[in-house]
């Protein structure tokens, strides 16, 4: 942990030097969104300031540079997934657009009367609210894996739920709420001996964990750029080629068509089939240098940096008296959400940000998950790169004075 | 009977705060541990206040036709602000209540702390205030 570079990176996040009600800004609401490095910010003010101009279709220069830009930062994202192609690297406005994408598409040609999709208790309600609504119209059965009360999969429910007539399986990989991190490797392999298409929801993982969709072997993988040091409106969908090919478009306007009459459209070849409209070229731009800025510093040594983390804030909160932190996964990141025998979770919120830090409260999104609990809600830490001991310390410090008054 | 007078002197009561957020708090914690035992019987749904992160509920009585409201919410900081809204209305004619612009959460520099996801909170028990004040006018 001593060659991580922390202070370089704390450096250069703007944001972590402001102060907050007096006292200098903790941040541990990264599951939420993340903070931006200059880098990030900068691109984007240059794309405006210096070569702002509407793209793919223009053939001037400033077109030109911005369509060549933007699709750097395609290809830096297959690269940073290990995608076979840049056909299979859809952009859209983030993660629950990615996941509304897919089940739209799908619906329209591969889920049928009487088909079964599995999802599981912990999803955030993005991964259950579409899946719900095509059920509802394609008269298809949603099927939910238990969640065990440390906050893991119940591998055994989920077989036991594959019938023949299961023809999808989303999941978290990593879960917002308790951190779980799942055995996404074992639920693809057992879906593709069984035909299963399978959708990942990558929301939580893709700045944590290292990630190769083609040893996952998932049909599709979703995430956005804002939690993971990018911008807010861009988010991503792979997608196996073969299956995007068949799949017909999300949206229809313009940049989708090949041809188009009052009679007959053709449309595009992919990704932008799914690509209807002008995109948001300034933060697709922007995401660019957010995926450099993590491959810089390396995944593997962010993910050792937050491991070490997440161990020391587990073994401070585990110290504390009265409080219960939900999700004792084995397999963690360093999400903790948490109640206290005497502080309700949004008393908790305010009285924390009087003093600087920012964490979550409230159901997360994942209401069912909170039923299951018997919750309506918890306080949430969410730990990124450029969090330090120091700030959990304080953090472990003031929450224990706010208990103890 | 205008509402003013009692804003003004909550107003004239959070000044010696100096709009410090952590002494707000502690102020609006103090005010609603402070309040009346609410009868845990009037809980009810028809009672709970929808739009707020955490839980309220508030219930009315008539006399010589003035509103007297008392109520309780889940978690502490809330509550303050609740007993400070029942301050303001209870013991008004309907038509009082619902002639009140309540300004105080402005000139209090409450509005500060509670930001936009929050005040949601707060519009939903004032709209509750003057729901109850319409059905009784």
């Amino acid at each position: 942990m001593n060659k991580f570079p922390l202070n370089k990176i704390r450096d250069d996040f703007p944001i972590l030097s402001s102060k907050i009600n007096n006292h200098h800004l903790v941040y541990f609401d990264n599951a939420a969104t993340t903070q931006k490095p200059k880098c990030v910010i900068d691109s984007i003010s240059n794309y405006y300031k210096n070569y702002n101009a509407n793209i793919h279709r223009g053939i001037h220069t400033l077109a030109e540079r911005a369509t060549e830009e933007f699709e750097q930062t395609r290809s830096l994202i297959k690269n940073f997934v290990g995608a076979s192609s840049t056909k299979e690297i859809i952009f859209t406005r983030g993660t629950t657009e990615g996941l509304n994408l897919i089940s739209s598409s799908l619906a329209k040609f591969h889920l049928k009367e009487g088909d079964e999709i599995i999802i599981s208790e912990m999803e955030h309600h993005s991964n259950i609210v579409p899946w719900q609504m095509i059920a509802n119209s394609n008269k298809l059965n949603l099927k939910v894996i238990k969640v065990s009360e440390e906050g893991e999969i119940n591998i055994n429910h989920f077989k036991s739920l594959i019938t023949h007539k299961t023809k999808l399986v989303s999941l978290v990989y990593i879960s917002n709420t308790l951190g779980t991190i799942n055995p996404v490797q074992n639920i693809i392999k057992i879906c593709s001996q069984n035909n299963i298409m399978t959708v990942i929801d990558g929301a939580q993982s893709s700045a944590h964990k290292k990630i190769n969709v083609k040893s996952l072997n998932c049909d599709f993988y979703v995430f956005s750029a804002h939690k993971m040091y990018g911008p807010t409106g861009v988010g991503v969908v792979y997608g196996k080629e073969e299956i995007l090919e068949k799949m017909p478009p999300y949206m229809g306007g313009g940049e989708m068509i090949k041809d188009v009459s009052f009679t007959k459209t053709s449309y595009n070849d992919l990704p932008y089939k799914f690509e209807a409209g002008t995109p948001n070229i300034g933060d697709v731009i922007g995401f660019k240098e957010a995926i450099k800025y993590i491959e810089d510093i390396g995944l593997e040594n962010i993910e050792s940096h937050e491991i070490s983390l997440k161990k020391y804030a587990e073994k401070a909160l585990n110290k504390i008296d009265g409080i219960k932190i939900v999700g004792t996964a084995k397999n963690k990141i360093g999400i903790f959400s948490f109640i206290t025998k005497n502080i309700h979770y949004y008393d908790l919120g305010l009285l924390l940000d009087a003093k600087g830090i920012a964490l979550r409260t409230g159901h997360h999104c994942t209401q069912p998950l909170m039923d299951k609990f018997n919750l309506d809600g918890t306080a949430r830490l969410s730990l990124a790169i450029y969090n330090s001991t120091d700030e959990i310390d304080y953090f472990v410090d003031s929450l224990i004075k706010l208990m103890n008054r | 009977m205008s509402t003013n007078p009692i804003q003004n002197e909550i107003i004239d009561n959070f000044k010696v705060l100096e709009e410090d957020f952590e002494m707000t708090l502690n102020y609006l914690m103090e005010i609603g541990e402070k309040m009346d035992d609410y009868d845990e019987e009037l809980k009810s749904d028809d009672n709970l206040v929808k739009g707020c992160q955490s839980k309220v509920w508030l219930s009315h009585k008539l006399k010589d036709d003035k509103i007297f409201f008392s109520g309780d919410s889940n978690t502490s900081i809330t509550k303050g602000l609740l007993s400070l809204l029942i301050k303001v209305f209870s013991g008004q004619k309907p038509e009082d209540i619902l002639n009140t612009k309540l300004y105080f959460i402005n000139k209090t520099g409450l509005c500060r702390f509670i930001g936009t996801q929050r005040s949601n909170g707060l519009e939903a028990m004032e709209n509750k205030f003057k729901i109850i004040a319409l059905s009784n006018k």
